[in-house]
């Protein structure tokens, strides 16, 4: 399988195809126990309400960095390999909102090691507010014949 | 967006406190190996369509067989709901919690984190993990409350000692503040 994107394909300044999802409250419980998240705020609409005086139950920040992983690797294929993600929680995403997931490659660079990287910028927003950041770098294939995953050791360096 | 009252109050991080930086602590083996039925239901949950994850011969290709998505480094170490005799639930991130009852600061939030992964997570890996308290910080007020700031680092390896990752938690523990007295 040859890789879907290699690093010369890839310019800072980027912009990454636009993920858009309808939030429903199955989202919220399915990415809750997807990761063994059994607190109530993430299922119980009454706790949600009553204890953290939200208007409903949201999503958890595991589930959404799986979010943005999905996102991330979209747009690189198979091949591109997550190397660290930074996340800055803002504000709750709820059933019922649409989920806007941009982002935009702020530098390309291949290391001492020969992993070619693209740092990219996420973020999860609810209309004009975002609600969650991150800071992504992923490994990108510097040929058609790289593949990041195989590196180990001193050649991986995330 | 917060402001160091060490000028007005000095800084009386407890002794035990300090003593425990950058000391391992809460050394855990998972309860359970890694397995693809969650790393499925993971995926169903973010519609994750990675072939990676769903076909056999892609995995065997790219990655040398089937590898569990990296995002999910800590979902192995949720604790079940309900185990036979355990009397009370198991918290993830204990430091948090441990910081947040040793220092009187009743609410606290996970203002940041950063995952760094390293060796993918295998199905049939029994993972371990240990917690290390990086820093502390001085009592800082923020429109929250009045707290302190602490990062925690969480480390995971396989059982061949191999680093699968590193999560750094930045978290805030605090009292609220009356507005007036926060003004």
């Amino acid at each position: 399988m040859k890789p879907q994107l290699t690093l010369d394909q890839i310019a800072a300044g980027d912009a990454l195809p636009v993920l858009r999802y309808p939030v429903s409250a199955t989202t919220v419980v399915l990415g809750a126990l997807a990761t063994r998240d059994w607190r109530p705020m993430h299922h119980d609409h009454e706790f949600a309400v009553t204890r953290n005086g939200v208007r409903d139950i949201f999503l958890n920040t595991p589930n959404q960095a799986a979010w943005f992983e999905r996102y991330l690797t979209d747009w690189t294929g198979p091949h591109g390999r997550p190397g660290r993600m930074r996340f800055r929680m803002r504000d709750s995403v709820f059933p019922g909102d649409e989920m806007v997931i941009t982002g935009t490659v702020t530098a390309v660079a291949v290391d001492q090691a020969g992993c070619g990287w693209a740092e990219v910028e996420l973020d999860l927003a609810v209309g004009r507010e975002s609600k969650t950041g991150c800071s992504a770098r992923v490994a990108v294939p510097v040929s058609p014949d790289d593949n990041p995953w195989a590196r180990r050791g001193e050649r991986w360096r995330p | 967006m917060s402001e160091d009252l060490r000028a007005d109050r000095p800084d009386d991080l407890p002794d035990d406190v300090t003593a425990l930086i950058d000391q391992t602590t809460h050394e855990e083996t998972a309860d359970f190996p890694v397995e693809r039925g969650y790393v499925w239901t993971a995926c169903a949950s973010v519609e994750n369509g990675n072939p990676l994850y769903w076909d056999a011969s892609a995995a065997a290709e790219i990655t040398g067989g089937p590898i569990a998505p990296p995002s999910m480094l800590s979902t192995w170490f949720r604790p079940h709901h309900w185990a036979p005799g355990q009397d009370e639930p198991k918290l993830p991130l204990q430091v948090h919690f441990d910081l947040k009852k040793r220092l009187n600061l009743p609410e606290a939030i996970i203002a940041e984190f950063t995952t760094v992964f390293h060796e993918p997570v295998r199905p049939g890996d029994v993972l371990t993990t240990c917690q290390r308290l990086r820093s502390v910080s001085p009592v800082k007020r923020t429109k929250l409350g009045r707290g302190r700031f602490w990062t925690i680092d969480v480390e995971y390896r396989n059982v061949r000692g191999e680093l699968c990752g590193v999560e750094s938690y930045t978290g805030f523990g605090y009292n609220r503040e009356s507005s007036e007295a926060a003004a």
